[in-house]
């Protein structure tokens, strides 16, 4: 079932009226009838029945313009840009809603056609408040871009020459210029269908109708989870993310402050293509000097925080394992991951009553916040008041992450900014560096060995394959590559929203010593998880993981997991709301082949054998994982908000 | 709004859920009887209808501001709808509209201090051969004159006979 | 031409009970069959062939199948179906009845439109009097099918009335119409089969089964089969409702109902064409001037202008907004109206205008925006003397 299809499923979320209705396929693509032949501006092309006229054309290379399209989305056809001739209409068609089912004669740019798109693109600029050079957007913004391409040299139905709507800012998080929207609705689409968060609708109607929240109240007040994703697929620049970069440079510019970045790994596989690279193209070493070249004290790398989440939210793993097996007692599991700051808000407001499962662990960016304002701090003897650490992320839930009142348990505000990888690229511009001609050079010490395992953070699964080699290699005592191939655990990987893995632990070997520091530890041997059978999960998109808490509320096979991965955006962190701009499926998966051959090329690839982690747990969480040090320091409560603020 | 008013509120909903069922395609009956009972669709009601039928409270809002027989401020026991359309134009709803103004002392799109009014204008209600005409509530009145507004709006006052259909209304509805 | 053209003429005359017996009597190809033989085609405007519509519903597979009766009568000027609805609903019942055994539905749902809510209860109450007769209910007629009516109301949105916007409001959504194909008689009300047909269509099918396809096709042209109804409204002697055969002069309706001095007539409400004094000779019929029946009279004294202007402000608040043409071009046009009444408007702008009519009519996504420009349209291109260089705004 393709993409398109699933968005079409009778448990689809978005109206009927904003759904491509799309004829069943024939499974058997060699069917007699499978395929039809239309012309398409005198070309034939054999396509599948059912296919639209958009995909027909793109089969031949034929472009059509489109606008509230999104390969991601559902078919809605009312942005009308994407109008065609088909022989035998009195009107024109959408080429993206209209399926093909019998053999058409389709004209994609007759005098009808281009009249047509041109005056389309007149109305939506006669609404759409364009200042193009103050814009976030400039150069990079679907609607001038189909200006530039349709020629428009004046605006036939007048031009906007003072906003008329205010800026939402309330969010830490997530912009909204409603002077810039052409109510496309593709954030309604990624909101309500895509994600099932259920924010942006539509409301009024006719000349009135805008995309707007419940009661019209600002995105700070209602059940946004600052995932970003409408973001990532708003074709002008009416949603936005809080952007900190003035601060970042004031920062950086005050020589009494000690400016450090971590920077997490998806960014550095997509930062390249706000330089033009094509997605996919990892500049992990280049970005290390162009971040020294503007300033920034200290390049570290949130790889290191990431192998430190897993040793803290496996070793909670284990020890929820060792209450509910062995001392039989009421524990909350599958226990869930907690590294995405859009699936904890997600959690909070739409299933509170299930926040036990939640790790404790705070998320890499977090932990990484209070390591540096405590241990770092001390070992360079640095005032933390003066330390500003800002987290380069591509996540625009990160931004509210770190404003998060409880998120101070260094005594300061652990992560003062978080930037997103838009943001990077800009100031890098802004500096005059040329981010793919930069030298290459490693993160500093101490926290720049990371290992394999911390890259792969940034995908779908990659949390679960991470905590999996660590755990796999802690409870046997075996290499986990002898049972995968140079470890890796395929079966997590992959694109498929909700994916469930059983592996069972081979044999059992020795408690290993990082544990023991532990004095708590209430066990001093695996013997109970001899033969056991370790049952996980992954989900990313906030849509599959309503689908796994309800299969676990109802009891389901997911609610016999023991741990489940939970990433609130499409793909993982590679497909965050602070990415580069455009987001497809296929620059989803080029960004991933990035990730993993980074994680391929790491000598070390287990969490546990990070040697800065294990030197951090020797000098200074002397009490080992989930001790009393490293609980004040590296876990984190919750909120229940529930569905209603008031 | 009063805790029992809220209370009452719930109970309502829970029972229109009930008759129509938990489905999406029961959004619309279900919000025209509140409506109705309740002169608005407040926010709470919205949250409350999108818990019962699994939506989101945002889905129920963009639909109460669709129609234009469903919203979300408070309307009068009597919601007099003068149609603007054409026919009745010609036929002379001006002069009408002016007199309904001048006698309850709002404008259009606004409700009485009292609560007893509001007025609004109405796209064609198919009594193009007898304009102009007005709704109140359900009922239909045609070929009103500005002297004839004024018998329509005592009727109304007398808040008995066929047109108090919104007796059973609590005022604390409003707050 | 008759004596007596005021009112229901034909469907006073229409026992209903004959026409669902005449009905049950026949197989569902049969009932089609002769649908298709009596050239009967929507009365709603768009004039789409009943017994195509029928057979490609009774056609498509579906787990339920839906008849639905479009009682959302909003186009301006248009009042015909509150009368039927008020004097003969048992012929729309009986006519969906008809419909339900020819596609296989069990249920059917009249979509009354919220305005006509005072219509409800009277026709509550002549549905469970059907069901009392065994008229509706699990066994019709004693036979072993089955068929039930449910009413639906409205909530005060005229794009409604476009098909698919309306299934999509009886599944509790913003009244949005989907994009199509595929057509609601293969995926309709919740996924399935429906065929949606006007008041009065139905009401043909039941005079249809009741008096014969032959006589139905032997009224009106030959592309134009029946009777019609019009509902007759503004500067006239005797606005009402009134039957004539499809196929007659705008000038002989304009006699019957005392209008002989009109400047021009507005055929198929807002969305219709206005017709000048100058081609009184054209007919209204499927292939001259279609309508779904409502004909507004324009004495000479009217302000064309001010006729265009209510039109656009009825379609800018009535468009649903989804689509850019209708949302966006529909303001348009108002604004140029505005321009023409303040006498600011070029030539070369008003030209502009018309261009983007005529874009609105290809590139909507509906009926509602592809005809919502029609009304200025024609004004402009009848009355553009009228129009232009005003120095005196709009006469009332």
């Amino acid at each position: 079932m393709s993409d398109q299809e699933k968005a079409n499923t009778a448990t689809s979320r978005a109206p009927v009226s904003q759904r491509g209705h799309l004829v069943k396929m024939p499974t058997d693509g060699t069917a007699i009838g499978a395929l039809v032949t239309v012309s398409i501006d005198g070309q034939d092309v054999k396509v599948p029945l059912g296919s639209t006229i958009l995909e027909a054309a793109k089969q031949i290379g034929v472009k059509i313009p489109t606008l509230c399209y999104h390969e991601d989305l559902c078919i809605a056809g009312v942005c009308r840009i994407c109008v065609v001739e088909v022989e035998g209409q009195r009107t024109l068609q959408a080429a993206c809603a209209y399926p093909i089912t019998s053999p058409l004669k389709i004209h994609t740019h007759t005098r009808k056609v281009r009249q047509s798109r041109r005056r389309i693109l007149d109305l939506l600029l006669s609404k759409h408040y364009g200042e193009c050079y103050s814009c976030f957007r400039n150069t990079n913004c679907e609607l001038q871009t189909l200006a530039a391409e349709y020629g428009v040299d004046f605006f036939r139905f007048g031009h906007p020459d003072k906003p008329s709507s205010e800026l939402d800012n309330s969010s830490y998080s997530v912009q909204r210029d409603m002077n810039k929207c052409i109510l496309c609705r593709r954030c309604v689409r990624t909101c309500i269908d895509l994600q099932e968060v259920g924010v942006l609708e539509a409301v009024h109607r006719g000349d009135k109708t805008r995309i707007s929240t419940f009661m019209d109240k600002p995105l700070a007040e209602v059940v946004c989870i600052n995932c970003g994703q409408c973001i990532n697929r708003c074709p002008t620049a009416a949603l936005g993310a809080a952007d900190p970069t003035d601060d970042v440079w004031r920062d950086i510019n005050d020589p009494t402050k000690h400016v450090v970045i971590q920077t997490a790994p998806a960014p550095r596989a997509a930062i390249g293509e706000c330089f033009g690279l094509p997605p996919g193209t990892p500049l992990t070493f280049e970005m290390n000097s162009a971040l020294r070249a503007i300033g920034f004290d200290k390049v570290f790398d949130t790889n290191f925080t990431a192998d430190l989440t897993i040793i803290e939210e496996g070793t909670e793993l284990i020890l929820r394992l060792h209450k509910a097996l062995v001392e039989k007692q009421q524990v909350a599991l599958p226990q869930f991951t907690s590294c995405s700051p859009g699936w904890v808000k997600y959690i909070e407001h739409f299933y509170p009553e299930m926040l036990p499962h939640m790790s404790s662990a705070k998320s890499p960016q977090q932990m990484f916040g209070s390591v540096i304002k405590t241990y770092y701090a001390k070992l360079n003897n640095i005032d933390p008041a003066s330390i500003v650490t800002v987290a380069l992320m591509p996540c625009s839930a990160k931004k509210f992450e770190c404003n998060r009142p409880e998120m101070a348990s260094s005594g300061y505000k652990d992560v003062d900014y978080g930037l997103v990888t838009r943001e990077l690229a800009q100031m890098f511009k802004e500096a005059g560096i040329e981010l793919p001609k930069m030298p290459k050079s490693d993160f500093d010490d101490p926290f720049g060995t990371a290992t394999g395992s911390g890259v792969i953070f940034g995908a779908t699964g990659g949390v679960m394959e991470a905590a999996l080699r660590t755990v796999i290699e802690l409870v046997s005592g075996m290499k986990v590559e002898n049972l995968y191939d140079h470890a890796n655990i395929l079966p997590v990987r992959g694109f498929e929203g909700i994916r469930y893995v059983e592996l069972t632990i081979p044999k059992v070997g020795p408690v290993p010593e990082l544990l023991k520091t532990n004095k708590h530890l209430p066990f001093d041997s695996w013997d109970w998880l001899a033969g056991a059978t370790l049952k996980v999960a992954v989900a990313h998109g906030t849509a599959n993981a309503k689908k796994v808490l309800e299969d676990i509320k109802a009891g389901g096979k997911l609610s016999e997991c023991h741990f489940i991965e939970f990433m609130a955006c499409p793909g993982g962190c590679l497909g965050g709301g602070g990415m580069p701009i455009p987001t497809s499926p296929a620059i989803r998966a080029a960004r991933a082949k990035a990730i993993y051959a980074e994680d391929a090329a790491y000598e070390v690839r287990k969490s546990h054998e990070n040697p800065a982690v294990i030197r951090l747990y020797n000098e200074f969480l002397t009490d080992g994982p989930n001790g009393h040090t490293a609980h004040h320091l590296l876990h984190t409560t919750y909120t229940p908000r529930g569905k209603y603020i008031t | 709004m009063l805790l029992t008013e809220q209370q009452r509120l719930k109970e309502d909903i829970g029972r229109l859920v009930e008759r129509y069922g938990a489905e999406r395609s029961s959004l619309i009956p279900v919000l025209q009887d509140v409506q109705a009972e309740y002169g608005q669709i407040s926010e709470y009601a919205m949250q409350e209808v999108a818990d019962h039928l699994g939506i989101h409270p945002v889905e129920v809002y963009s639909v109460v501001t669709f129609y234009a027989f469903l919203g979300e401020t408070y309307q009068g026991k009597f919601v007099i709808r003068l149609c603007r359309t054409i026919s009745c134009d010609m036929a002379g709803k001006e002069k009408v509209a002016r007199q309904l103004e001048n006698d309850l002392g709002i404008t259009f799109g606004q409700t009485t201090k009292d609560g007893k009014f509001s007025l609004e204008w109405a796209n064609c209600i198919g009594m193009c051969d007898q304009g102009p005409a007005l709704l109140v509530n359900d009922h239909v009145f045609t070929s009103v004159t500005s002297e004839k507004v004024h018998d329509i709006l005592q009727l109304c006052r007398k808040s008995f006979g066929p047109l108090a259909v919104h007796d059973n209304r609590h005022e604390e509805a409003r707050a | 031409m008759s004596a007596n053209r005021k009112g229901l003429v034909t469907f006073s005359t229409i026992d209903p009970n004959a026409a669902l017996a005449a009905a049950v009597a026949k197989t569902r190809a049969e009932i089609i069959g002769e649908v298709t033989a009596s050239k009967l085609k929507g009365r709603g405007g768009a004039g789409f062939p009943t017994g195509v519509k029928w057979n490609l519903a009774a056609a498509a597979k579906g787990d339920a199948k839906y008849v639905i009766c479009n009682a959302d009568e909003g186009e301006p000027g248009t009042f015909k179906d509150r009368v039927i609805l008020a004097e003969v609903p048992d012929l729309v019942f009986a006519g969906m009845t008809i419909g339900g055994i020819a596609i296989g539905a069990v249920k059917g749902i009249i979509y009354l439109r919220g305005e006509y809510t005072y219509l409800r209860e009277q026709l509550e109450s002549a549905l469970a009097k059907r069901r009392a007769a065994g008229l509706l209910g699990p066994q019709v007629m004693d036979k072993a099918v089955a068929f039930d009516i449910e009413i639906r109301m409205g909530s005060g949105a005229y794009v409604c009335g476009e098909e698919t916007a309306l299934i999509e409001s009886l599944e509790g959504q913003r009244g949005e119409p989907r994009n199509r194909p595929p057509f609601p008689v293969d995926t309709g009300f919740m996924g399935q089969p429906t065929i949606v047909n006007n008041v009065e269509t139905f009401a043909c099918v039941a005079a249809i089964f009741a008096k014969g396809a032959a006589w139905f096709a032997s009224i009106g042209t030959e592309k134009s089969t029946g009777p019609k109804l019009f509902s007759v409204s503004g500067d006239c002697a005797r606005p009402g409702v009134y039957e004539f055969p499809l196929g007659i002069m705008v000038s002989e309706l304009l006699r019957e109902v005392g209008g002989e001095n009109a400047k021009a007539v507005q055929i198929g409400g807002a969305s219709g064409h206005c017709v000048p004094s100058s081609e009184f000779t054209r007919t209204l019929s499927y292939e001259d001037v279609s309508t779904g029946g409502s004909v507004m009279v324009f004495g000479p004294q009217r302000d064309m202008l001010a006729v265009a202007k209510n039109f656009m402000e009825f379609f800018v608040e009535e468009s649903c907004g989804q689509c850019t043409p209708c949302r966006e071009g529909n303001a348009k046009l108002l604004e140029g109206i505005e321009m023409l009444e303040e006498g600011r408007c070029s030539a070369a702008y008003l030209d502009e205008l018309t261009k983007l009519g005529e874009v609105m009519q290809l590139a909507s996504k509906c009926g509602l925006g592809q005809s919502s420009p029609n009304a200025f349209l024609s004004i402009v291109s009848h009355f553009q003397d009228e129009l232009m260089g005003r120095t005196h705004g709009l006469v009332r």
